[in-house]
C-alpha cells in the first residue's frame, strides 16, 4: 500500500470570485513508503499547495488524500494526528523558532503529541544527533546560533516527532555550498537510518539529481511526471520549456552524445560522469 | 581606471548583547572600476553581505574608508548622493515591493525624491523596458513569478539611474527560469548601460558569468581574479566551504586521474568541447 495517495486532488483558490484559480488540478499520485522524492516545479506550479495537503494543512476542494490508506478528511476531528505522522518543514523555518532554549524548541512537537517526559528527552537527543547539533548548543537560545545552525534546529523539531513522512520545502535556500551539502547529507543519512519517506522540494536540479530516488514534477497545477530520477531527467526539453532545467552535467553529456560519442546523454551525477568517460577511454562505450 | 567603489583598509566590528566586540571585516582593500560585473563569493558568515552594505552607506566602517564614486560614505551630507549612485537589491522580492501596481512600485523612490511627474513617467517606462517587464506595468505584484518580481525590484533601482547596483543573493529564492531571467537582466544593464554590478551569490555558475570573482573568507579577501583563474583553484575553494561549477569539477577529477585536459574550463559547452577534443586525441571514435 502506498504511504501517500491522492485521488483527483483539486484545490481552488478564491472560489466563486473573479480570481478563482485551480492551484492543484486533478492530481493522482501514489508514493511508496521509503522513497526519497525530489519535488520540482516552476514558481506557482502548485507544488507548495500540493504538499500542504499531505498533512491536512489544506483541505481539498475535491478529491481525496490518503496517508497509509487512511482518508485524511474522513473524520475532521482526527486531522491532528496526521500532522504528527507527516512532518512539514517550511521555507526559512528558522523564522519559526520561538522557545528560549534549543532543547525546548525541538521538544515542542513531541510535547504536543502527549509523550512522556523521558520519551520527549529521548526524541530531542535523537533529532539533535541526526542534524549534528552538539550537546552544548541544546541549552543555548536559538537566537545565538548561526543561520545554518538555526535551520538545523528547526528541522530537528520536525524530526523529533518521528514522522512517517518528512517533507521539506527548499531546506537549503540561502545556504552556502558547505551548509547545503551538510543538511542534505544529514537528511540522506536520516532517511537511510529511519527508512521513512522523505519529500524534498527544491529548485536545484543538481541536489535532486544527487539525492532523490524519484522525482515528482508539477507543471501549471498538474502532475507532469512522477518517476525514477534518471527517467525524469530524460525529459530535458520539456523540463526546460516549463522553466526548469536539467543538471549541468546532463547538458555536457547530451552535447557529447550529439557529437557522436558513445556516452549516455542522461548522465547527471559526478561519479556516473567519470565512469562514462573512463569506460569510453577503455573502449567500453555506452550503448542505449 | 576610474573606481566606482573603493574600500581602503576597511574594518567593521559590531557589539553583541553582552557587549563583546566581533570583527566582521578586517583591513579589507577592494577597488571596483566603473562598468565591471563582479561576483562576491564566500560562505555564510564570511562578511560578504556586511561588505555589500558598506557600498551604499547602510553600514559605515569602524576603521578605514569606503569611497563611492569618490565620496566618503562617512560624510552625512552626501548620503543622498551615495544612495542614488549605488542601489541595492535583496534576496526576497516580497520584502522589497511596496505598491499594489507594478509601475507604481517602480515610481516609488522617484516620487519620494521629488522628481518631476513627466520625468517619472519616462524613467519608469524606460526602466520597465530595460528589465523586460513593460507589458506587466499594470499588473499587481502578487500575480508575478519570483523572477518577474525580482526584475520589478531591479527596475525600481534602475529608475533612479544609479551607476552601480549591488545585488545580495537576488536569485536565492527563484526557480531556474527566474534565475536566468535575473542574470540576463543584470548582464544587459551592464553591457548596454554600463551599470557596474556587484553580485553576491552562492551559485557558482552565476559567478562564472561575471567579469571578476572576489572570494571572501573570515572578513578578508582570499582570492580575486577572472572566473577562470579563481575556479581553477578547486581545492582552495573547497577548503573555504565553496564549490566550483559542475563542468569545472568534472574536468578537475579527470585531471586528478592523470588525463591531459585544460584546467580553466568553467562553462558546460566548453567542457563538452574540451572532452571531445581529448577523446579524439585518444582515438575514441565519434561515429555513434
Amino acid at each position: 500500500m502506498p504511504i501517500i495517495k491522492t485521488e483527483d486532488l483539486t484545490y481552488i483558490y478564491s472560489q466563486g470570485t473573479p480570481f478563482e484559480k485551480a492551484a492543484v488540478d486533478h492530481v493522482n499520485l501514489e508514493i511508496e513508503a521509503g522513497e526519497f522524492v525530489g519535488v520540482i516545479g516552476h514558481t506557482g506550479s502548485g507544488k507548495s499547495t500540493l504538499i500542504q495537503h499531505l498533512n491536512g494543512l489544506l483541505e481539498p476542494t475535491s478529491g481525496k488524500v490518503y496517508i497509509d490508506g487512511q482518508d485524511l478528511w474522513a473524520d475532521k476531528s482526527k486531522i491532528r494526528q496526521f500532522r504528527f505522522r507527516v512532518g512539514l518543514v517550511f521555507q526559512y523555518p528558522e523564522y519559526q523558532l520561538f522557545e528560549d532554549t534549543v532543547a525546548k524548541d525541538i521538544a515542542f512537537g513531541p510535547r504536543n503529541m502527549g509523550l512522556s517526559e523521558a520519551e520527549i528527552q529521548d526524541r530531542v537527543r535523537m533529532a539533535a544527533q541526526f542534524v549534528d547539533l552538539p550537546e552544548e548548543i541544546l541549552e543555548k537560545s536559538p537566537f545565538e546560533l548561526s543561520g545554518g545552525q538555526k535551520r538545523r534546529v528547526a528541522i530537528a523539531g520536525v524530526i523529533a516527532m518521528d514522522p512517517e513522512v518528512l517533507i521539506l520545502d527548499e531546506p537549503t535556500a540561502g545556504l552556502d555550498p558547505r551548509g547545503r551539502d551538510r543538511i542534505l547529507g544529514q537528511l540522506k543519512e536520516y532517511h537511510r537510518h529511519r527508512g521513512n519517506t522523505v519529500l524534498l522540494v527544491s529548485h536545484s536540479m543538481e541536489d535532486v539529481a544527487k539525492y532523490a530516488t524519484k522525482v515528482l514534477v508539477m507543471n501549471r497545477s498538474h502532475l507532469f511526471l512522477y518517476d525514477e530520477t534518471h527517467r525524469v531527467f530524460k525529459h530535458a526539453e520539456e523540463l526546460s520549456r516549463m522553466g526548469l532545467a536539467v543538471p549541468q552535467l546532463s547538458r555536457v553529456f547530451t552535447a557529447l552524445a550529439e557529437q557522436g560519442f558513445a556516452v549516455n546523454p542522461n548522465t547527471y551525477t559526478m561519479q556516473y560522469a567519470l565512469n562514462e568517460i573512463e569506460d569510453l577511454l577503455e573502449g567500453r562505450g555506452y550503448h542505449a | 581606471m576610474e573606481q566606482i567603489i573603493s574600500a581602503q583598509q576597511v574594518t567593521f566590528c559590531y557589539q553583541n548583547d553582552e557587549g563583546e566586540s566581533h570583527e566582521v571585516l578586517h583591513l579589507l582593500d577592494l577597488d571596483i572600476p566603473k562598468g565591471q560585473m563582479v561576483a562576491v563569493l564566500g560562505h555564510n558568515g564570511s562578511g560578504k553581505s556586511t561588505l555589500a552594505k558598506h557600498f551604499n552607506a547602510i553600514l559605515l566602517p569602524s576603521g578605514g574608508t569606503v569611497y563611492v564614486d569618490g565620496i566618503d560614505t562617512k560624510d552625512p551630507q552626501r548620503l543622498f548622493d551615495i544612495r542614488q549612485t549605488v542601489g541595492m537589491v535583496f534576496q526576497n522580492p516580497d520584502n522589497q515591493i511596496v505598491a499594489t501596481i507594478v509601475e507604481e512600485d517602480v515610481a516609488f523612490a522617484l516620487e519620494n525624491m521629488g522628481v518631476d511627474p513627466a520625468e517619472i513617467r519616462r524613467r519608469v517606462d524606460e526602466a520597465l523596458q530595460e528589465v523586460g517587464m513593460y507589458e506587466y506595468r499594470m499588473h499587481a505584484p502578487h500575480q508575478l513569478s519570483g523572477g518577474q518580481k525580482q526584475r520589478v525590484a531591479i527596475a525600481g533601482i534602475v529608475a533612479m539611474r544609479p551607476k552601480c547596483i549591488v545585488l545580495d543573493e537576488p536569485t536565492a529564492m527563484l526557480d531556474p527560469r527566474g534565475r536566468s531571467e535575473v542574470m540576463r537582466t543584470i548582464r544587459k544593464l551592464n553591457e548596454q548601460f554600463g551599470i557596474t554590478s556587484v553580485l553576491i551569490t552562492h551559485y557558482m555558475d552565476e559567478a562564472a558569468r561575471c567579469d571578476r570573482v572576489v572570494v571572501m573568507d573570515d572578513g578578508k579577501i582570499l582570492m580575486d581574479g577572472v572566473p577562470r583563474e579563481v575556479f581553477s583553484q578547486v581545492e582552495r575553494l573547497k577548503s573555504v566551504g565553496l564549490d566550483v561549477p559542475a563542468a569545472t569539477e568534472l574536468i578537475y577529477h579527470l585531471r586528478q586521474k592523470g588525463y591531459q585536459l585544460r584546467q580553466d574550463v568553467i562553462f558546460e559547452d566548453e567542457c563538452a568541447e574540451e572532452l571531445a577534443r581529448f577523446l579524439k586525441e585518444q582515438n575514441v571514435d565519434a561515429d555513434h
